[in-house]
């Protein structure tokens, strides 16, 4: 089979480049070397929804900030997943930091972003208490969001898979040759004939770049490490916090998650290896601390988890879109911050790409929407619960205790393309509570188990190596 | 264990308990024994006993039963009495929400989703593992990072094995006792780390655990990093010094596929949470009266789900008078409100219960920051008492009598834990 467009990449950006082209009659496949979408630096995002104002005009960031701001509210109820538009605080620490916020100010303003307004220090003390005393002054954003950047990459997947698109899941690419009037994609899977490559591979977007022969770029991974804290820190902040950025770094926030924990982070620290996602001492120190300086309340013993992620930085410090001198091999590169909120823009920008380069977009005539994911037992009432219960009596045994996930939810995410306990866990939050999966893995594993008709010793956390028990030996006779 | 399910789930009991472990049971058969009719335990797992279920060594019972038998064992004498008073037991259910109207919110597959009512609540929720997050423990995300209890239900209940070559760190029980579980099964155990200068566990399980097996105990040692990129493929490990800090110097690289975490419990909290209950933020419970009553008239606790007990049978001792408690305010018999207040001194980090009544007996609980050597705990100016030694592994338990009391005016109470005066180093070697 011959597909019109391969995309190579199963993040943010090829899950929203993927839902964006299954709406044409096309023939769409997506080539993604982990064994789940998502599994890459999206996974380890905070899922901030940027306001529109924070990135310099005359860039690509800049310009499509804005943009993918407005586009994920609706995406976001298109696709029954979470969006909740929390705003933000950014806050001036010292008099020298207000004309800082100024000009963040006049930079939204000029983009038309609505609401940007200055606070005095009793305006945010009065609005949020536990914000620090030593603060003069804050620019609120009310366009800043709060999603799930997981659940956005798998809505978005199972939403084109819905409508046409074709999946290789596991599949490396190791080389792109071009023949004739079309592309070959080498994957260990086998290979892939398209007519367009979307280069859409994150951290390994230099590597895919060069194997079709237009390396032109390096990509430079810069870590980010983030720490979750427990549900008891529910409400201490109700905006995102930022600190007053610098040049080099938006600082460290703390983020009240879509699901009620508190994030803060991300560090940033430039590393060479694409896979160095090791927490530290010192970088969860440095989170820390840089959230404690603006909400002092926030303790070191309400973490119950830390992670880092990777952003792939490319040369020239903007996101990289558009063709190159190979027809038909189009990069949509260096997607760091704010990489997430402007996916929906970058994908509507490489679908215009794509049509001046002569792909025909014929739209299709229907379209399949599927049920909402996000109406989570957990969070309806108990009247909606009892009724749901005596449809499925699944629905009322619970498998995840802190997170109050149950089994008909689980078995929901494994007929979804959970294929592991991460792909469970990112899809319905189970493990992700204060117990960190203690009560509900091997629960998890087991229905995983008995869903695919195979042994516990089989299954993996995330795929590859990561298995996560052994068979017990045989017994003699 | 084998529980039988009610046919009709009531809409309103006398007491229900959340919990069926051993403090859920005993709880229950207290309330029972004081003349509570309709009582019900709530537990999530399949089968009742908690996590005894996966406790299939010896070690349980001396104190209560003069014998040692196996948590099934213990649990299974349990479930017996609770059957013989006609306590009624609904597993695979979970409570969802209790709220302070003493109505319980449930879900399960066979009951759906209910409400029911009772005159009083018996939280015995017992306590969860801390996990890696909680100790900030840097490196990968690798798989073959487990806690020892989830590593206990892979092998005892699942028939599978959390991996071929493993790591504990922490020694408290659980750490050891798994340490001997797996090399039975034939896991290579490297060794068992702890971050104190004395281990965790109970000194009999240093020895049946650890040095029957030869698995070396290294103290004042930890895991200060985890690697591997998909499974866990080695830790690193360093002595501290004295403030607990590693000393990188002296760091070495462990190659293994499995780490246990064995670094302690903390007691259960969403169902107290949801209540709102006045919380201990040392011992992470709900603080009780001398009757185990919570901040909230009614609602009584006991167990694991209050601080963390050395043995079983001291959860068995607590929760029988939890459970009584609460059947006796079915009928209006209220012992005398508590007039003393439990401070934590000198080398006390916690006391339960936090209050006490000078007109009666009470048994506490306490625990201490510091080992010592011939020390004795005096409570204010009433009463003191020599101790041989107290260690912060072990919980220092006195009985106080109205004998002692009685000379107490009421108030706040300061419990200390001192060096004895002129104790000399030889004195109580034998």
């Amino acid at each position: 089979m011959r597909y019109d467009v391969a995309i190579v990449g199963g993040g943010v950006v090829g899950c929203a480049l993927a839902y964006a082209l299954t709406r044409y009659q096309l023939n769409t496949l997506l080539i993604e070397k982990a064994c789940d979408v998502g599994f890459g630096t999206s996974k380890a995002n905070s899922g901030v929804i940027h306001g529109g104002h924070h990135s310099r005009a005359g860039t690509l960031r800049g310009d499509l900030e804005w943009a993918g701001n407005r586009q994920w509210l609706l995406l976001c109820r298109d696709l029954g997943i979470g969006f909740r538009q929390v705003g933000e605080l950014m806050l001036a620490l010292s008099d020298a930091d207000v004309p800082v916020l100024e000009e963040y100010k006049r930079q939204g303003d000029a983009r038309g972003v609505p609401g940007l307004t200055l606070w005095d220090r009793q305006q945010v003390r009065d609005d949020t208490p536990s914000i620090t005393e030593d603060m003069v002054a804050a620019l609120y954003a009310p366009t800043t969001a709060v999603i799930n950047p997981y659940e956005a990459c798998f809505a978005l997947f199972d939403h084109a898979r819905a409508n046409g698109l074709r999946v290789a899941l596991d599949h490396a690419v190791t080389g792109i040759a071009a023949v004739q009037d079309s592309w070959v994609v080498q994957t260990q899977g086998g290979d892939f004939e398209a007519d367009f490559v979307l280069n859409a591979a994150g951290l390994y977007a230099d590597e895919v770049a060069a194997m079709a022969g237009v390396g032109t770029f390096d990509i430079h991974p810069r870590k980010g490490e983030e720490l979750l804290l427990d549900k008891r820190l529910e409400g201490i902040v109700r905006h995102i916090i930022f600190p007053c950025p610098t040049p080099i770094s938006k600082g460290i926030l703390v983020i009240p998650t879509l699901d009620g924990t508190i994030m803060i982070g991300p560090s940033a620290q430039e590393v060479t290896a694409k896979d160095e996602v090791t927490t530290t001492m010192e970088g969860g120190s440095e989170v820390f601390a840089g959230a404690q300086r603006l909400v002092p309340g926030i303790q070191m013993r309400d973490c119950i988890a830390e992670f880092a992620g990777l952003r792939a930085i490319a040369d020239g410090d903007d996101f990289i879109i558009g063709t190159t001198v190979a027809h038909g091999f189009v990069n949509v590169a260096g997607i760091q911050s704010p990489g997430l909120t402007a996916a929906p823009a970058i994908a509507e920008r490489v679908c215009a790409i794509l049509r001046d380069e002569g792909l025909a977009l014929r739209p299709k005539t229907t379209f399949v929407s599927l049920p909402a994911v996000r109406a989570r037992f957990a969070g309806l009432t108990t009247e909606e619960q009892a009724r749901l219960s005596a449809q499925d009596a699944r629905y009322s045994h619970i498998i995840c205790r802190c997170e109050g996930i149950s089994e008909r939810e689980i078995i929901d995410a494994i007929r979804a393309g959970g294929n592991t306990l991460d792909g469970i866990k990112f899809r319905t939050r189970a493990g992700m509570g204060r117990c960190q999966g203690a009560f509900c893995a091997w629960r998890c594993m087991a229905l995983l188990a008995q869903e695919r008709q195979t042994p516990l010793h089989t299954l993996t956390k995330r795929g590859g190596g990561s298995w996560l028990v052994c068979a017990r030996p045989e017994e003699p006779s | 264990m084998i529980s039988d399910k009610p046919h009709h789930l009531r809409q309103q009991y006398d007491v229900v308990v959340t919990g069926a472990g051993p403090a859920g049971m005993a709880a229950a058969i207290g309330a029972s024994e004081a003349g509570a009719a309709h009582v019900l335990i709530i537990d999530r797992e399949r089968e009742a006993g908690g996590i005894l279920q996966q406790c299939i060594h010896q070690g349980f019972g001396m104190h209560h039963f003069g014998e040692e038998l196996t948590g099934p064992e213990y649990a299974q004498r349990f479930l017996a009495q609770v059957e013989a008073h006609g306590i009624d037991i609904i597993t695979d259910t979970f409570v969802d929400v209790a709220r302070s109207d003493k109505t319980l919110k449930l879900m399960s597959a066979h009951e759906g989703v209910r409400v029911i009512s009772a005159g009083a609540v018996v939280l015995a929720t017992g306590a969860r593992e801390r996990t890696r997050g909680a100790i900030r423990l840097p490196g990968t995300r690798p798989s073959g990072i487990y806690t020892a209890g989830v590593a206990q239900r892979f092998v005892n209940m699942l028939g599978c094995l959390p991996g071929t070559r493993a790591v504990i760190l922490g020694s408290g029980d659980i750490g050891l006792i798994m340490a001997r579980r797996l090399a039975l099964e034939g896991v290579e155990v490297v060794g068992v780390y702890e971050i104190m200068p004395h281990p965790n566990g109970l000194n009999r399980n240093i020895v049946h655990c650890l040095h029957d097996f030869d698995i070396p105990l290294h103290l004042s040692t930890t895991v200060v990093e985890v690697h591997g990129r998909d499974r866990l493929e080695s830790v690193t490990v360093a002595p501290v010094d004295d403030q607990r800090v590693p000393i990188m110097a002296q760091a070495a690289q462990i190659p293994c596929d499995t780490l246990l975490l064995a670094i302690g419990l903390i007691p259960e909290r969403e169902l107290a949470d949801g209540l709102r209950l006045r919380m201990d933020t040392v011992t992470g419970g709900p603080l009780v009266s001398s009757t185990m009553e919570t901040s909230q008239d009614g609602i009584y606790a006991c167990g694991n789900g209050v601080h963390i007990h050395d043995l079983v049978d001291f959860v068995t001792q607590e929760s029988l008078l939890a459970g009584h408690s609460a059947g006796d305010s079915l009928f209006g018999r209220r012992p005398p409100v508590d007039n003393v207040r439990m401070i934590p001194g000198e080398n006390v980090v916690s006391c339960v219960p936090h209050t006490i009544s000078t007109d009666r007996e009470h048994t506490v609980y306490l625990r201490v920051r510091r080992a010592l050597d011939k020390c004795a705990i005096r409570f204010g100016e009433i009463y003191e008492k020599k101790l041989r030694y107290v260690f912060p592994a072990e919980t220092v338990t006195v009985r106080l009598t109205p004998r002692f009391l009685a000379r107490f005016p009421g108030g706040a109470l300061r419990i200390d834990i001192l060096p004895r005066q002129g104790a000399r180093g030889d004195e109580e070697a034998a």
